[in-house]
Formats: C-alpha cells, structure tokens, sequence
C-alpha cells in the first residue's frame, strides 16, 4: 500500500462546497427557491455547475451583498431579496443558506427572518411562505454536509410536533438522481407504503416541456408532507456514514417518536435487499413480483457477466455513502475495489466500506477527505482497470491512464442525461451491472487488434 | 408595453424608440433577482486562467477554486496548468486564525511540484475579512523561489465582475515590463482580449501573419508569462472584449506609450475591419501591408459568402434574442445576425457601460428591447413578448431558451466551437441554422400544444390525515 504525503494544497477538489448541498436539497422542496445569502457569485457558480448537470433551469436567489454590506451587515438585502423572492417567483417557501461570507461577518440569519416574518409578511398576500435557514459555510464541509443540512432544517423548521399519527412513512433519500427518486416512489407505492420523500427533485431537476415557461418548476416535496413528518410510522434514512450525527431522521424520532430505520444507500444487491426486507417489514406483505423479477433478473445478469468482471481492480470515488453503496456492489460482482476515495470526511467512510466488504474480500484502501491529485497517485499504484465515479475523474485519471470510466454521481458534465442515471434499487444495479460489463468489453474490444464481432 | 417585472430594475430595462436613450447599468445586482452576473473573482479568473504556463491558485475555501476548474474552452499549444484547480480549501481554524502559513506553505508546494513560470493568489470573500495580507506572502515566496508570485485581489464582494477584470489587469502589469524585448521585430501587436476559446487566437494570428505581423503577447489566450513579461516591445495592443483587458491597454499606454485599438473578431465586417485597422496602423512602416490585406479578405470572403447564402435562405426574417457578459459581442452579434438574415429584438450584457447601451440604441432597430444585468424572470418574459427563434447567451441561459421551444447558441466561454474570424462566422451561422431549423419545436408543447392535455401538479399528496393540516411555518 503505498502512502501519499499529505500534501497543504488541494488539487484538483473531489468535493463541492456546503451552499451548493443545501441549494440542490432546497430545490426538492414544492415552490421553494434557493437562496443564498453571500456575495453574487456564490449563486451564479453554483447555478451553473448545477444546470451542466440537470440541463435544467436552476434559480439560485441571492442577497448580491456589496462592500458596505460586509462591513455594516447584510440584513437590508437579505430582507429585500427575500420579499422579491416571495412576491415575483411567487415562493411558498425559500430555503435560506448562509455562504463564508455572511457566516464570517456574523449575520444572525434567524433574528433577521423574525424581523422580517414581522415586518413584512403581513403584508403579503396569500399564505405565508415557509422561510428555512441552515448555516452553511463553505469551509464547514463539503456539499453532502449542506445537503443533509438542509434536510434536517426543513424537518426541524416546518414538521409539527403536534402532527397526528398517520401511516406514511418519511424518506430521506441523500443526494440521488431524479431517476432514483421516482424508482423509490413507485417502489413505495407498489408495496402500499405512502412515502414523503424529502427532497424530491424529480420533477423541479428533470421538468418536462410545457407550454408555458415555469417560474418555479412543479413537483417537489409537499409543505403539508413535511409538516406531516411527525406524524409518520417510521422514517427511512438512507446513509452509512450519517449514521451517529443529527440528522432529519433522528431530528423526528427526538421531536416525536418516529421509528428510524437506516439502511446503507440501497446500491447493489444486499443493500437493497435491506431495504427491500425493512419495506416488507413496514408492509407486512411480500415484496411484489415486480422487484421479486428483478432482483432474481439482476442475479441472472451477474452470473451471465461473471467472467467479464472476475478479478478486475476499480478505483470508486465520490460522495462517501454513494462510494459505500458502489463498493458494497463491486464485491459482490468479483470486482475487487481497490480504492475507496472521497472528499468528504465524516469520519465514519472506513468502517462504513469495511461493513459492506465483510465475507466479500480485503476491502479496498479508504482514504477520505482527499483530491484528484491524492486518488491519481494512489490509482497509479494500484494499476485498476476501471473507474467508478462522477465526470470530474475524466482527464486525469481515466483518459491519462486509459481507463474506462462508469459514469455514477453528480457532476455528470461530459455525457447526455444524467438525471436519468437510476443507481438505486434492484433495477439500479442492474442498469449500473450492464454499463461496467460494457464498459470492459469495449476497452477489450478496442485494444485489440481482431475486430472481436462476437465477445 | 408590460411593466417592470421588478420594479426597482425598470431603468434598467429600454425599449428602443424616437425619445432620446437613457438606461441605468453599472450598478449592484438586485437581491433576490437572480442576477446572471458572478462576481469580482469570476472577473479575475475567467481573464487570468489562459495564462497556461502560471499557477492559478485561490486562496479560499474550495467552492470558488472547484466551480472554476478547467471550466473555459481556454486553449493552450504548450502546458496546461492552467487546466487544474489549486485551492488553499480554508477550513474553519484558518479562518479563525488566519490562512497566511498554509496559503505559504501550498504556495511552496505547488510552485516545487510544478516549476512554474509565475503564480497568480486569488482572494476570495473570506480572505477579505480575515485580514490575511497576501502581498506579504506572496513577496516571501517569490524571493524565495526566484518566480514572480501575484496577489489577485478578487474578493467576490468588492463590486461586480468589472472589479475582477481591473484586479486581474493590475496583477498582469506587474509582469508587463519585466523582459527582453530587444528582439521583437516590427510591426507587431499584443492580442488583448482573446481567450482561445476552441482555438479562436490561432485563428486570429494566422490572419496576422499572413499580413506579415508578429504576434508578442496573447493576453491571455494560450498565453505565457514570458510573453506578457515583454508586452511592453510591441508596436500597438490589439483590445477585444469591452471591459476584460481595456484597463491593462490603459496602464501599457500611459506608461510605456502602446497605443491601442478596439476590436472585433466576430462576424464579417467587425472582422476586416480588425484587420484592415491593423493594416492602417502599419501602412506607414509597411506600404504593401494593405494589399496583404485586402487579398486576405477577398480570399477568406469569396470562401465564406457562397456557404452563408444557403442558411440565409431558411433563415431570413426569423429572430433573435442576444444576452451576454461583455457588451462589446453583442455589437458583433448584431451584425453577424443581419448577414443571416435575421433581427435582434433584445439584446443585453451583464456589465455594459452606458457607452455601450447607447451604441447598441444606435445600431438596433426600433422596439429593441435593451437591458442591463437581466435574470430568468425578464428573459422568459423577454423571449414570450418578442417571440423569438433563437437566444444567444450562456448555459446559465440555455434552459430558458429550451423551457420556452426556442434554438439556442453558445456564445460564451464553455463553448466548443470557433466563433472568431471569416471560419467563426460560417461556423456560428450553421450552428444557427442547426437550431433554429430542429424539427423540435414543430412538437414542443408552447408552438404545438400537447394532445394528452395539461399535466397536474407533480408534489406528492400528503401522506396523513385528510384534510392536510393548516400549520404556519
């Protein structure tokens, strides 16, 4: 094993910054605009970086604070930007995060929003939009740590604790796809189970053409669902290595009791037999023929492809319960992962691989908290044959090295729908078992000089 | 006419018509407009990154060093350094304590690892705050390493965009002046304001040269520190981009006496007259110079004019909505839309000068709609009112340009396709034609309607009690 120094400079990032986590989970709220409460830039970046992904419009509010506002404070535009927000897009709801900036001058984000509930709300027409903060400094984490941010605040600022019992059943589903978030509904809903997925982008991140264009794309986690939340049989959480810290999830079991199942994101094949076996659980029924074909159609596939993935080394990288789930299904196919890298750094991204390695082989070096200049120098020790992670990896790792490249995650900003990619669930690694085995048998076929027609 | 939508923004919103034209610009973002402006940082980056043989490291937390990694269509012919994102990732005990030694200590690093030829330091919003002197730093590590190390002071919240050009311009003249020069033939230019998008400066010095002009100094296109070092030996700066290199034309002019020229590189006649420009400025030294020209242009023309008439034929009277960061592209655009065939009915920049809205009120036609520092809402609004075939902006502007059935060009620096020069303009018309010809949006659903009917509301029901509970937040 070799060890990299670690080195002062970040090279190269294999992470994204905290506003643009709670931006993208604000996004799956039902008409509620992100809003980001820094200098300009922030928003205009991240708006962006987001659209190249989605190929969607992405609004990103911002309070534009200027010189004298970081001296004097960004109270006045904050208010300002939030009434425009509430009266032209017609919000019902803004999801408010702070950036370094606000964060370092010290704005008081909640005792500005109870000025402003009070001095300008009433004055507004129609119901009162839902006004959310997480404080969300960049240089507190990475996106996934204002992803869950921003979830949790959502629960803790809009369920009622007084919410009456209910059979639903909450979900929260991390950073996952507008595809993966539709196949959970549907998965849902096949087993009876009514699910309040937050946040739910499926729709807001992967709107179809209409006639009209839509200030604020349709769909998204209702207010009412969140408001519900309390009220739930169980909540659902998914994440390995969110497992110990506040979340959403133990935010409603504290507030009023609500059973909380955890499951690992259910990529692969044993974690979606965990959550397959929690939903029969909570059903108290088999699980459906549809995903009983599935899974028995997934381990068709894996036998059929066996040979073409037997002893292969992959490099997996990204956000650390994404790079968890796709270790957990790597082992089990006869790919050995031989390392398991991420910019984030909870802490928990070691024992988490290690969990899901067990009877399954060595599991793969883990190094957290790293860049593309630490993953390059480690891949280059370890000679993998493929790659699994987000667009980011592409000219350094696998086209300097040659080798293909899976596509999985967010940023997808070199292939065409990337909103569609379904990681999770039966179907999920199927998709995902098909695109690997692919992707060996073109690096095959390419390298080789027969022309293989048949492989 | 339809009000404002915001109203504190309706004077910055015009309508070309007989009256005298007055429009506000310059001024700060709206808060909660959803402004498609960045920031001072962006200004500084977006104008320094070409720089392709300097260390471009930012001096913050990851974000503003991550959004901007290998993001510009920015060709090099040589090294790419340009091309990775290097971040001092404060985290929140630097930003307790200061960031001073480990902004040193990856500054060491770096400059160890990659041997190069100048760094550029990045502010970002959070150095401005937490006092961390970068002038400081940045003066220890160059004598110590023997390269010139320049602070860029970019603090995103210092102003706007043109802020960032400005600090950008004022880093690059710390090298302007520092090299040789005596071996730089005459005549020869700087090209100031040239990115190198898809290859566009190569375009530009071909034509150059087949004038018999030498090229000293991209700025910053495929650029190089030693370059820029001996700008200050070239006979005349060539100034593209309204704002993005003219301060550095300034500070070159006032204190090394290179005169400048304002210049175009898109479309037919911005294009000649670039070159013939240059051909004027040198008739004097070089009497055969405007002949070089003439036949460069009569050469490229008689290629080019023939390919545009077929995509005039099935472009002609369609229009076109123009939305851009510097004003000065969108005066080409202008012209390059009339070669097509076709009318600009809004045109707007995220950070043009009033001299530039009163020049594009002087080559637009009536009922133009002209605004300054636009967001999502007024665009779509924009696109309805005028009922536009094409939209030319960004990829923060492409979206709305799909969600309305409209073609859509990429005329900013994502773009991966050469849009400067004679080729450019063929280029840009079939990438015109492309879109506004798509079967598409014969079955989008805003030209041709949808026989399944309207689609509902997508938010989940909520799972509980009927009705759903009335809770204020």
């Amino acid at each position: 094993m070799k060890n990299v120094e670690p080195f002062v400079s970040t090279t190269n990032a294999c992470k994204l910054c905290t506003p643009l986590g709670a931006a993208v989970a604000f996004k799956g709220l039902e008409g509620c605009v992100p809003f980001l409460h820094g200098s300009q830039g922030c928003a205009t970046y991240m708006r962006r970086y987001v659209i190249s992904h989605f190929r969607e419009p992405m609004d990103i509010a911002s309070s534009s604070l200027g010189e004298k506002d970081a001296v004097y404070g960004g109270q006045a535009n904050l208010m300002q930007g939030i009434l425009n927000v509430i009266t032209r897009y017609q919000a019902r709801a803004v999801g408010i995060a702070t950036t370094c900036l606000t964060e370092t001058i010290g704005d008081d984000v909640p005792t500005i929003l109870h000025e402003f509930r009070r001095d300008y709300l009433p004055g507004c027409s129609g119901p009162a939009p839902a006004l959310i903060h997480v404080s969300t400094p960049s240089y507190g984490g990475s996106h996934m740590e204002g992803f869950h941010a921003a979830v949790r605040a959502m629960t803790e600022q809009l369920a009622d604790p007084l919410a009456p019992r209910h059979e639903g059943i909450n979900v929260f589903c991390g950073f996952v796809s507008p595809e993966d978030i539709r196949h959970l509904y549907d998965v849902f809903a096949d087993f009876g189970l009514c699910a309040a997925i937050l946040p739910d982008y499926s729709e807001t991140l992967d709107a179809p053409a209409l006639e009209d264009y839509q200030n604020i794309p349709g769909g998204g986690t209702s207010l009412d669902q969140v408001r519900n939340m309390p009220g739930a049989r169980a909540s659902i959480e998914f994440g390995r290595t969110i497992q110990g810290g506040r979340t959403a999830g133990t935010v409603l079991r504290e507030m009023s009791g609500v059973r909380l199942i955890s499951p690992g994101l259910p990529i692969g094949l044993r974690e979606s037999d965990a959550l397959f076996t929690a939903l029969e659980e909570l059903a108290q029924a088999g699980t459906p023929r549809r995903y009983v074909l599935e899974r028995g159609q997934l381990l068709d596939a894996m036998v059929d492809g066996h040979k073409y993935v037997a002893g292969k080394k992959a490099v997996v990288y990204g956000e650390e319960d994404l790079v968890v789930g796709l270790v957990s299904f790597l082992s089990e196919i006869g790919i050995k992962p031989v390392l398991a890298a991420s910019g984030g750094q909870s802490g928990r991204l070691s024992a988490a691989v290690a969990a899901v390695c067990t009877d399954l082989g060595e599991p793969p070096l883990v190094r957290d908290g790293v860049d593309f200049y630490d993953i390059v120098a480690e891949a280059d020790a370890l000679q993998p044959d493929l790659i699994v992670g987000n667009s980011k990896g592409y000219r350094e790792l696998a086209r300097a090295r040659n080798i293909p490249l899976v596509r999985v995650g967010f940023p997808v900003h070199d292939r065409f729908g990337a909103q569609r990619i379904l990681h999770l669930g039966y179907r999920g690694a199927l998709r995902l078992y098909d695109e690997i085995v692919n992707a060996l048998i073109a690096k095959k076929q390419d390298d080789s000089d027969v022309g293989y027609g048949y492989i | 006419m339809e009000p404002a939508i915001f109203e504190q923004r309706s004077s910055q919103i015009q309508r070309k018509g007989k009256e005298p034209f007055s429009i506000a610009c310059n001024t700060s973002s709206l808060a909660g407009a959803v402004s498609q402006r960045a920031c001072v940082f962006c200004g500084s980056r977006v104008v320094l990154y070409p720089i392709a043989d300097a260390l471009h490291l930012v001096h913050g937390p990851i974000g503003c060093a991550v959004y901007t990694w290998d993001i510009r269509g920015a060709l090099s012919s040589g090294p790419e350094l340009h091309r990775l994102s290097f971040s001092t990732d404060l985290r929140e005990k630097d930003v307790i304590f200061g960031g001073e030694k480990k902004l040193y200590q990856a500054l060491v690093e770096l400059i160890d690892r990659h041997q190069p030829n100048a760094a550029f330091v990045y502010s970002t919003c959070i150095v401005g705050l937490i006092g961390d002197d970068l002038k400081a730093v940045c003066r220890k590590v160059a004598g110590e390493k023997g390269i010139p190390v320049i602070p860029v002071q970019s603090e995103g919240f210092k102003g706007n965009k043109r802020e960032g050009y400005l600090a950008a311009c004022q880093a690059m003249f710390e090298l302007v002046g520092t090299g040789e020069t005596a071996d730089i033939p005459s005549p020869s230019v700087n090209i100031l304001g040239d990115f190198n998008l898809a290859g566009e400066i190569w375009i530009i010095q071909d034509y150059l040269r087949r004038m018999g002009v030498e090229v000293v100094a991209n700025i910053t296109g495929d650029g190089r520190v030693a370059d820029v070092r001996r700008a200050h030996g070239a006979d005349l700066n060539l100034v593209q981009c309204s704002g993005a290199t003219m301060d550095l034309a300034r500070m070159m002019e006032d204190t090394y006496g290179t005169p400048w020229k304002r210049v175009s590189y898109f479309g037919i006649e911005d294009m000649s007259e670039a070159l013939y420009d240059v051909a004027r400025f040198f008739e004097a030294k070089d009497p055969r110079i405007m002949d070089r020209t003439r036949e460069l242009v009569r050469e490229e023309l008689a290629a080019l004019y023939p390919k545009l008439q077929g995509f005039r034929r099935d472009l002609q009277g369609r229009k076109a909505a123009v939305y851009v960061g510097g004003a000065f592209k969108a005066f080409s655009l202008i012209k390059c839309f009339r070669h097509l065939g076709m009318d600009v009915v809004m045109v707007g920049s995220q950070t043009g000068t009033q001299e530039d809205y009163q020049e594009l009120a002087e080559i637009t036609d009536e009922g133009t709609i002209i605004v300054d520092d636009t967001n999502p809402l007024e665009l779509s609004a924009f696109i309805k009112e005028k009922d536009v075939d094409i939209f030319v902006g960004g990829v923060k502007e492409r979206p709305i340009a799909f969600k309305l059935g409209v073609g859509f060009c990429d005329h900013n620096h994502e773009r991966k396709e050469a849009l400067e020069g004679f080729v450019g303009m063929y280029n840009f018309a079939r990438e015109v034609h492309a879109t506004v010809t798509s079967p598409v949006w014969r079955f989008t659903p805003r030209r041709a309607g949808s026989p399944l009917g309207a689609i509902a509301s997508g938010a989940g029901a909520p799972c509980g009690p009927e009705p759903a509970l009335e809770v204020a937040p």
